[in-house]
């Protein structure tokens, strides 16, 4: 079996095509190793840069679509088993750049990318969960110090090390950014042995690690009060899995990744037998009994009628609050909100189960 | 109390014209038994399989899962089957290696999966026990509450059935467990942690209750209770949160948390008591029950806790209300939770979450997709995987193989520490 084939990525200045005045340069493309590549070329094991890309960091940063689209043109053509990029320390413009390199190739080619910086670095945090990332030091006087890292890694992934050896692997974990993926795994205790062991120590004022990090929401400011509430489109959504009797959509009965839209223009209620809840987390008997119970159109069209609101917006928005993940639920919230604003909605009632 | 259990090894089951312990063999009079739990009027019809580990065998929807249990004076789960008297003490029966598992449909969603071989299987305890599935058809008239209060009692019934039939079989092994007053509990081991469990239970409404006694949990308060009864089948699920996450009659039963904590008593800890603490619904009763666990606790003067979990979601709030309550306390305080960290693991893993919560276990991503080949012999039903918690339409591959959240799975982040499965960050 050949040699697998690594393409390389850095700025001009450690591309040696110039300082400063050539921060505007287009991709350009160099067979083999350049730069830092050419140590990493030496220690790949079985592997070899078969062709570098240097960039000039503000082109990059300014033409970022245009620099992606060429550069993804070369790897079409260069069939990477992997790419490297950087290390990039602290400068900000050649992180972004590696950053963005690495998740484009990961995410175009399904080949593992890696590259590194320093903790402050913004692209840290902006393309961690989508390279691996080794942590290096601030300047490039700490090149040798990341380059011994970047190959080491290099040269597990290329020996198809699966991400959970790497992972598992203190020394090497240690070394990286964590991509802050949650991954299943089986311990060799249980989870009440587990639990007895972290509370001993946690009584005893020794060290120990929870196994869920504090979570941290994005919380968001409530909107001020409608100021007139008849003349006001209101809007009903819920998370309580009311559809259309078999549920034609198929929103599942937990963690639900979609959200339905039923219109009930012309609807004075809902009726049983024609709206069910799919909502495997709560008793759906009085909710199949009475659909309004759960999406209260009967009492809004009250309301409606009495003039304590403007109308009654034409369609209700339905999906399972249940297991739901946060991220997929501060999704769904984004784009409901972007419908109704679109749609000149001033309010919304929000009901749950 | 002591209570003594006294288990038989099964190591295989068959329906067979009489019910008896042949060798390591439980044949089961499926006749007799049939009748027994056709003596419920709420009942119209009862069916059996059985399948062992390594079977090609998909069981779905599965709602229950017990160990069959007696005590050897005729009762065995207090205000279902037999007296109440006794329970927690004496001498009970356990048929270990084996479990009576109910199926059926009831009302609009469904249960877990059991894979007795494959991928699946390792994300199950009961791939590992012989089980006799019960299917029970209701009678017509009867509506979804009571459908599925038929369906837990028959399960408790065959189980209780099968243990009590077979009480003459010497057993294969005795364990005695001891408690005692609070008085002696707390002045032994002076240099040991005192230690207790708060051991929340389902308490939500249809298919989400927890029965203590044969009292639904739904109208109890936080309570001070003997571990020995828990052992002893005072604590029956009638429960369908998320086959992961569920506390099964046989992980209540079975509970590892309480083994465990039996386990290091005497050695690291103090083990000074247990407080089932019911899940309910609105945030007055969630407070109400965080208030009165704390208080039982300190009352107790328990050092450290280890709180239990059941479902997900909205008792992730009780989770974080309890803990707050405890460290507020100055209670130290570990908890067991499942995480929703998405199909992909990029979500916040909790939906709700308090800065005291910073000792917590996890028991896995139940987001987390896994593919289980298809089996040979389906029991129950297949297409009710769209409507089990983790299934979605589309779960059923061209190959019958199955796509499915490990939520989909009976016991696969079980909340009482029973498996190893976790969850890291990479």
């Amino acid at each position: 079996m050949g040699k697998k084939r690594v393409v390389y990525y850095t700025n001009q200045f450690f591309g040696q095509v110039g300082g400063e005045e050539m921060t505007n340069q287009p991709p350009i493309i160099k067979e083999g190793p350049v730069g830092p590549g050419t140590e990493i070329h030496r220690r790949l094991i079985n592997a070899e840069i078969v062709a570098s890309v240097i960039c000039g960091d503000n082109y990059y940063s300014e033409h970022m679509s245009e620099a992606k689209r060429v550069i993804e043109k070369q790897l079409i053509q260069l069939k990477p088993d992997m790419v490297i990029a950087g290390p990039a320390f602290n400068a900000g413009r050649l992180g972004m750049a590696c950053g963005d390199v690495c998740a484009t190739a990961s995410e175009s080619f399904n080949i593992p990318t890696l590259t590194g910086m320093y903790e402050e670095n913004p692209a840290v945090n902006l393309y961690r969960h989508q390279t691996y990332m080794v942590k290096s030091g601030k300047s490039a006087a700490s090149m040798k110090k990341a380059l011994d890292v970047m190959v080491d890694l290099a040269n597990k992934l290329l020996s198809d090390e699966s991400e959970d050896d790497i992972f598992q692997n203190p020394g090497m974990a240690e070394k990286l950014f964590s991509k802050g993926i949650r991954v299943n795994v089986f311990k060799e205790k249980t989870g009440a042995e587990r639990a007895l062991d972290m509370l001993l120590a946690k009584l005893k004022g020794e060290p120990y690690e929870t196994e869920i990090p504090l979570p941290t929401y994005d919380r968001v400011e409530a909107a001020p009060g409608v100021a007139d509430l008849s003349k006001a489109v209101v809007a009903l959504v819920t998370s309580g899995g009311i559809v259309p009797e078999h549920n034609p959509d198929r929103l599942p009965a937990a963690t639900a990744k979609h959200y339905c839209v039923y219109d009930i223009s012309g609807i004075n209620a809902l009726q049983a037998g024609e709206y069910e809840s799919v909502h495997a987390g709560y008793d759906p008997v009085a909710a199949n009994k009475n659909p309004n119970r759960i999406v209260p159109i009967d009492l809004m069209r009250y309301l409606e009628e009495e003039g304590r609101i403007g109308k009654l917006y034409d369609k209700f928005y339905s999906t399972t609050g249940n297991s739901t993940s946060v991220a997929d639920a501060t999704r769904m919230g984004k784009e409901i909100a972007a419908d109704l604003k679109k749609n000149q909605v001033d309010a919304v009632i929000m009901t749950s189960t | 109390m002591t209570l003594k259990i006294e288990s038989i090894n099964v190591r295989h089951i068959q329906l067979s014209n009489c019910t008896v312990m042949e060798g390591q063999t439980l044949k089961v009079n499926t006749e007799a038994l049939k009748t027994i739990l056709l003596e419920d009027p709420r009942v119209a019809d009862v069916t059996f399989d059985i399948t062992q580990p390594g079977d090609s065998v998909r069981i779905l929807p599965v709602k229950d899962v017990i160990e069959p249990r007696a005590k050897a004076d005729g009762g065995g789960f207090p205000g279902i089957v037999g007296d109440m008297e006794g329970t927690g003490s004496g001498i009970t029966r356990a048929l270990r290696g084996c479990a009576v598992v109910t199926t059926g449909p009831i009302v609009g969603f469904q249960e877990g999966i059991i894979d007795m071989t494959g991928l699946g299987a390792q994300y199950t305890p009961f791939s590992q026990l012989n089980l006799l599935v019960v299917h029970v058809t209701k009678a017509e008239w009867v509506a979804p509450h009571e459908h599925e209060a038929a369906v837990r009692e028959a399960g408790v019934k065959a189980a209780h059935y099968l243990a009590a039939e077979t009480v003459s079989h010497t057993p294969d092994a005795v364990e005695q467990l001891k408690w005692d007053s609070l008085t002696i509990n707390n002045g032994q081991f002076p240099e040991l942690p005192k230690v207790m469990v708060v051991y929340p239970c389902m308490s939500q409404g249809l298919l989400h209750d927890t029965y203590f006694y044969g009292l639904d949990s739904k109208r109890i308060i936080p309570t001070l209770i003997s571990p020995l009864d828990v052992f002893d089948g005072a604590l029956v699920s009638g429960n369908c949160v998320s086959p992961g996450s569920k506390t099964t009659t046989w992980h209540h039963q079975n509970n590892a948390l309480l083994k465990e904590c039996f386990k290091r008593h005497g050695k690291e800890i103090n083990f000074i008591g247990v407080v089932l603490t019911p899940l309910h619904v609105t945030l007055a009763e969630k407070i109400r029950n965080a208030e009165i666990t704390g208080t039982l606790v300190e009352m107790m003067g328990a050092e450290g806790v280890v709180q239990s979990q059941e479902g997900f979601g909205n008792p992730t709030t009780d989770l974080m209300m309890v803990c707050k309550q405890l460290e507020k306390r100055g209670i130290k305080t570990v908890l067991i939770s499942n995480e929703d960290a998405g199909v992909d693991g990029r979500s916040e893993s909790l939906p709700d979450g308090t800065v005291e919560a910073n000792a917590m276990i996890s028991t896995g991503n139940s987001n987390a997709t896994i593919l289980l080949p298809p089996m040979d012999k389906t029991i129950g039903d297949l297409v009710s995987i769209e409507r089990i918690t983790g299934g979605f339409s589309g779960s059923i591959q061209t190959d019958g193989s199955l796509l499915v959240e490990i939520h989909g799975i009976m016991g696969s982040h079980n909340l009482q520490g029973t498996g190893t499965l976790s969850a890291i960050t990479r």
